[in-house]
């Protein structure tokens, strides 16, 4: 059963990967139906998960008397609330998208501010976190860009020289991030191709 | 076709070629070659082996990548850690505990954790229960897992997958609970802040190399020395049209 499961999953793969460079009406019919396949499975596995989160986990936490069933309570509350109010007035209506928005958006922007903060102390103790070469010449790095970036050397952007260096300096980040993405690129494709080709399988299937 | 289209090809014949061939037919030589030290990783099999042996636990973030996304290598490099991770651990007191922002990543970390349990050394029967879906969205994933973070028993968190900047969440939880961290992520934000904020880096293409370096399966030496040779390829590219392109010719 296990290499029929592997067999399914190695073919389906192939089969979507092909009709990426081929342009073939044929592949391209059976393509289309398998992705939207993916993308179902891909939403009841969020389904799943979710109904495993609230009652795998935070019932559970309840029912065991656990030292954080008081936020378990509000999880499961806040859960029963939205959903209900989803079948009751759907999702895409306007007072439903309101009611959302209006609980959310102040949560994420106070945590917004909240990772601005905790990203600035992180910053200030990079020194003691990398006591070597590569962490000075971060630091440094992360110095120099904060002030080009900032604006203070607007005003001298009309000196020739001085123009051409900082338009130099503004490339070098773009060019190690390309350097990074290529490195990324490379080993997201080897790693696909590693599953698409059965020889690692990330599912016990 | 048009010529993208066929140089596309041509890559992902020739990487899935060498995989193949790698891998089945010369796993000998591929074994025998030497790995670059990377010590992220070895402080990561040092903390991970420790955290086994003192009864603690292990816990794997798998980030939030999505399984029908460009993300999804990285949620896979993640999954291949935490079976190495489950296998160690299912014979320690603490099983390891698993964490994702996915629906499709939580069940396959707890595919992964089920099947370790089948391991002759188990002592606990079932673990697919300690894979956890712990938000949906990146904030509420980020607080879900630092909750699992401040668990008393918790002593080592690896964070492999997709992260943006909410990961100076996690790592700056690590520090305050007094635990070890080692994370990277397939963003250039989320690589950014895990570096600023960990002692330890695992750069670019390094996240995907983390499974090699744990298990030594040809599998995934064969995908390491197909990196490199590509590596090769693309830099011999860019150089051969840089200088093209300085001559005037391109």
């Amino acid at each position: 059963m296990k290499i029929v499961n592997i067999l399914i999953a190695v073919i389906a793969g192939v089969i979507v990967l092909l009709g990426y460079f081929i342009p073939s009406a044929g592949l391209q019919n059976i393509r289309k139906p398998l992705l939207d396949w993916a993308v179902i499975l891909s939403g009841v596995a969020g389904l799943v998960a979710i109904l495993n989160l609230v009652f795998g986990v935070h019932w559970q936490r309840i029912r065991e008397n656990h030292r954080l069933k008081r936020y378990s309570v509000v999880v499961i509350l806040a859960f029963a609330v939205t959903l209900a109010a989803g079948v009751w007035l759907d999702p895409s209506t306007q007072g439903f998208q309101r009611i959302v928005t209006a609980v959310q958006v102040p949560i994420e922007s106070s945590l917004m501010a909240m990772l601005a903060l905790t990203m600035v102390y992180a910053s200030l103790k990079i020194l003691q976190r990398h006591r070597n070469v590569m962490g000075f010449i971060f630091f440094i790095s992360v110095i120099i860009y904060l002030v080009l970036n900032s604006g203070v050397l607007a005003g001298s952007m009309d000196i020739p020289i001085l123009m051409n260096l900082l338009s130099a300096f503004h490339q070098v980040p773009v060019a190690g991030a390309r350097g990074i993405l290529l490195g990324i690129a490379l080993g997201s494709l080897a790693t696909g191709l590693r599953v698409l080709t059965g020889s690692d399988r990330p599912y016990n299937g | 076709m048009s010529s993208e289209q066929i140089i596309g090809l041509l890559i992902v014949l020739f990487s899935a070629g060498g995989i193949l061939y790698y891998t089945y037919l010369k796993p000998g030589e591929i074994r025998r070659r030497k790995l670059r030290k990377i010590p992220a990783v070895n402080r990561m099999i040092r903390a991970v082996s420790l955290s086994v042996e003192d009864g603690s636990r292990v816990h794997v973030s798998l980030g939030k990548g999505d399984l029908t996304e460009t993300t999804n290598p990285s949620g896979s490099a993640g999954l291949d850690t935490l079976n190495w991770v489950a296998q160690l651990g299912a014979s320690s007191d603490q099983p390891p505990v698993c964490t994702s922002g996915n629906g499709g990543l939580t069940l396959l970390s707890q595919d992964v954790l089920s099947a370790s349990a089948g391991e002759p050394d188990a002592r606990k029967p079932a673990l697919s229960h300690e894979g956890l879906l712990a938000g949906v969205d990146p904030l509420s994933y980020a607080l879900g897992t630092t909750a699992m973070m401040r668990d008393p028993g918790v002593h080592t968190n690896l964070l492999i997958g997709n992260y943006g900047p909410e990961a100076a969440f996690l790592t700056s939880t690590a520090e305050n609970v007094d635990t070890i961290v080692i994370g990277t992520s397939d963003s250039i934000t989320g690589q950014s802040v895990i570096i600023a904020t960990t002692r330890d880096m695992l750069i670019g293409e390094e996240l995907y190399a983390i499974p090699a370096y744990l298990t030594g399966q040809p599998a995934f030496l064969a995908s390491l020395r197909v990196q490199d040779l590509l590596r090769l390829l693309i830099g011999a590219a860019l150089t051969i049209g840089a200088v093209l392109g300085v001559l005037g010719i391109l």
